[in-house]
């Protein structure tokens, strides 16, 4: 058990701190610690051109193998690469989905052709990806999706029906992944299809949804009749939530270095407020503040012992990162109740008209979605019981 | 970068599981704890001569094994895991800590080898300020006084919460010179506990697994030759062990808090009612969810913690080591952590019991206690959040707090 780094990773490091330092300047410099998490509608078109400037060098999806464009590097510079990304303030990077979902996802389960089509423009940070999973009628009981795909011979398309609900970024990404009922006998996650659909054509519309912040990240999706591709589902029909599924598996955590780096400059700013404002003199926030720098530092261990650890031979998730989300996600939610409680009556008056939030209101009140996307806090819970300490099933209805 | 325990650190806890799942049952547990010295000598007899668990942080060259914090806290977890009533943790993790960070060449030379051979030591340091609310747990606490007259000192003071201070055969006092303050002025004493002068009054207490003792000295002559390291200056090197010792106990907290984790499991999915087993419901999937999620966020901080220990154990000896400064950082990162979740999770795992729970028959009362005592020993969560904000908020080292 060992935990410095190698002399050759800490060279890497200086790489990486290198490049940003000299290419987050200029025009990019007003980019740095923005569009994260209730920050994500600021600067759109210049952070798509900073994914360009990163994909120049070479900075984009590396941890892909080379053959698909990545940069091939260990787990230890993908640590290291997301961390040094965050310290810099490296804006919330409008390509994560394609980089961190899409792109992935067809790397494993994707043909030849669909490599060929899709994976050069993620890479290069030109083309923009969101996810479609969630429905009106399939939040926690994600398998209970009812957009419905059907194969058109004459078209020789697959033609989607239905609606998907809380899709980040869809008003600006050049595709969007679906899973769909294949089969309209099926229920549940038998007889769903994963589809890759242009989303500029006219069976999609957008619509935003207003959220709590009063800026719009998500939007609704509507598919009527949307065209896809006959070789653009990823497997066969009736594999969709097996594809879907296999998401979580490439997901061992790299990535939640750098969230944790973001939590920090977020804990860093409320430490300043604290300090200038005299709440750093109050017993009670003090332990609060205690609590969270303990906690956020035990987050990084916790993300190591991931990467470090062998997970299950089924690809079953180790105890540490079964518990992740919960606890990553209560932990930043109760940081926003904090910036508010350090920063005072003073957290009720906003910047600007109109409801224009500073970064730690705007933290409040978007960490209200960490506990809920991505699997609610209880349904981790069940998860946690059942797959972590083999606790009997939920009875289905 | 591996932040995993490696082939042979797995062996170590895994032949320790093996071992404590035989011995330290809840009936041997039950028997210690009800004994005078409150471990079973013989049991303690074989742990050092077939496993030499004491001499896990023994030099090699003092007939140790050498190994690490790491390796410690392995056993540590897996001891707390199992309730074992031994003088393992005041021996090791006071006495040889001490001797490591403290302990001059001679005094080194001819107590390790004793040690190594079975003889148990602890560390008498806390004054009256370890009373007070809250508790006062670190070096500037210590108020047992010394003189120095000619070739030996005098000593008075009490010494309060001694672990095992009733039974160890070796002592390290802590004490300061009259009149001073702080961290300044401090020394530690190395004397057989028979001494004359010295006077132990065995505590009774709430967790009966662990013995506790009050440590008067009257007059308590010790020649320089028991004097560790220089005169006056020893409080930063107190404080180390004390940091080290946080680390240690930490760990077997987690162990703690993993049992009655796997306990209230077991007993939910036997336990019958409304026809079904009441792990089946939310109400407790949901409480041991949290007890895991608490349980492995805890086992990832004291790995951290474990680590930086071992950096800080080398850097004592000399050796290069980034992050041994982080030592105060980490130990109490780790406390703070470990003490709220052993609590809360064996609160959490009566409650799931049920009525049986509170009976003195089943085990969670043990550990109900347990944890309540190692949350308040050497400070509790609140005490080492403070010492954590301190360093956040108020740009101070926690080794100079």
């Amino acid at each position: 058990m060992k935990l410095s780094f190698s002399a050759q990773d800490e060279a890497f490091r200086q790489e990486v701190a290198g490049w940003l330092q000299a290419n987050l300047t200029g025009e990019f410099a007003q980019l740095k610690f923005r569009g994260g998490p209730g920050d994500e509608h600021m600067f759109q078109a210049e952070r798509q051109q900073w994914e360009r400037k990163l994909a120049q060098g070479g900075w984009t999806c590396v941890g892909w193998p080379k053959q698909y464009g990545g940069r091939g590097c260990s787990i230890e510079q993908q640590v290291i690469f997301f961390e040094e990304y965050a310290r810099a303030g490296g804006p919330g990077r409008v390509g994560h989905i394609g980089e961190g979902l899409a792109g992935p996802t067809i790397i494993a389960f994707g043909t030849d052709a669909q490599k060929q089509k899709y994976l050069p423009g993620i890479v290069a940070g030109t083309e923009l990806w969101c996810q479609g999973y969630s429905e009106p009628g399939a939040g926690s009981d994600l398998a209970n999706v009812k957009t419905r795909a059907r194969f058109d011979a004459q078209k020789n398309k697959w033609l989607l029906n239905g609606q998907k609900v809380w899709t980040s970024l869809a008003h600006e990404a050049d595709y969007i992944f679906v899973i769909a009922r294949t089969d309209p006998e099926s229920s549940a996650h038998k007889g769903l299809g994963f589809f890759l659909l242009k989303m500029d054509q006219p069976g999609i519309t957008v619509r935003p949804i207003q959220q709590i912040t009063g800026t719009c990240e998500f939007n609704e999706v509507f598919f009527d009749d949307a065209e896809c591709a006959a070789d653009d589902i990823v497997g066969k029909p009736g594999d969709g939530w097996k594809v879907a599924m296999g998401l979580l598996g490439f997901e061992r955590g790299v990535s939640t270095l750098g969230q944790q780096m973001q939590f920090q400059n977020e804990l860093n700013e409320i430490i300043a407020v604290a300090k200038q404002n005299g709440a750093d003199k109050n017993p009670v926030l003090r332990q609060r503040i205690a609590k969270a720098h303990a906690e956020l530092k035990i987050m990084r261990y916790n993300s190591l012992r991931m990467l470090s650890g062998q997970s299950g031979s089924d690809g079953s998730l180790q105890k540490e990162a079964l518990i992740y989300k919960l606890f990553w996600a209560t932990w930043h939610r109760d940081l926003g109740e904090l910036a508010m409680d350090v920063m005072g009556p003073e957290s009720q008056i906003l910047e600007a008209e109109p409801y224009q939030l500073n970064r730690l209101q705007a933290l409040y009140l978007f960490t209200r979605s960490d506990t809920i996307y991505g699997g609610t806090n209880q349904i981790q819970r069940n998860i946690i019981a059942e797959r972590g300490l083999g606790m009997p099933k939920e009875p289905r209805g | 970068m591996h932040f995993a325990f490696t082939d042979e650190q797995i062996m170590i806890r895994d032949s320790a599981e093996s071992f404590l799942m035989e011995v330290s049952t809840s009936q041997a547990v039950r028997a210690a704890m009800a004994t005078d010295t409150g471990y079973d000598p013989d049991l303690w007899r074989s742990i050092c001569r077939d496993l030499g668990w004491q001499s896990t942080l023994i030099p090699e060259a003092h007939g140790g094994l050498g190994l690490g914090i790491v390796e410690l806290v392995a056993l540590q977890e897996q001891m707390g895991r199992f309730l074992l009533c031994s003088p393992f943790y005041a021996t090791v993790c006071f006495g040889i800590t001490s001797l490591l960070v403290a302990g001059t060449e001679s005094q080194q030379a001819e107590y390790l080898p004793k040690i190594n051979a079975g003889m148990t030591a602890t560390l008498a340091f806390a004054g009256a300020a370890s009373a007070h609310h809250g508790g006062q747990w670190d070096a500037a606490a210590v108020d047992a006084v010394y003189e120095h007259h000619g070739d030996h000192f005098i000593l008075n003071g009490t010494l309060k919460y001694v672990v095992d201070g009733a039974s160890s055969e070796l002592l390290i006092i802590a004490a300061r010179r009259t009149a001073s303050v702080g961290n300044d002025g401090i020394s530690l004493f190395i004397v057989p506990a028979s001494t004359a002068g010295i006077v132990r009054q065995q505590q009774p207490t709430m967790d009966q697994t662990r013995k506790q003792a009050d440590i008067v000295l009257h007059n308590l002559h010790v020649p320089e030759s028991a004097l560790m390291g220089a005169e006056g200056k020893a409080g930063p090197q107190l404080q180390q062990i004390l940091n080290l010792a946080t680390v240690a106990l930490a760990a077997e907290q987690l162990g703690g808090a993993q049992t009655v984790l796997d306990m209230a499991v077991a007993y939910t999915k036997e336990r019958v009612q409304f026809g079904r087993s009441i792990a089946s419901f939310q109400a407790i999937k949901h409480k041991a969810a949290d007890m895991m999620t608490r349980v492995e966020v805890a086992r990832s901080g004291v790995y951290y913690a474990a680590c930086v220990a071992q950096e800080a154990l080398e850097a004592a000896q000399g050796r290069p080591a980034p992050l041994a400064a982080e030592l105060p950082e980490a130990a109490s990162i780790a406390k703070s952590y470990c003490s709220d979740t052993y609590f809360k999770n064996a609160g959490d795992a009566l409650q799931m019991y049920g009525g049986v729970g509170f009976t003195w028959e089943y085990d969670v009362h043990l550990h109900f206690k347990r944890a309540k005592a190692s949350e308040h020993y050497l400070g509790n969560g609140a005490w080492h959040r403070e010492r954590l904000a301190q360093i956040v908020l108020d740009n101070r080292n926690g080794a100079a707090a």
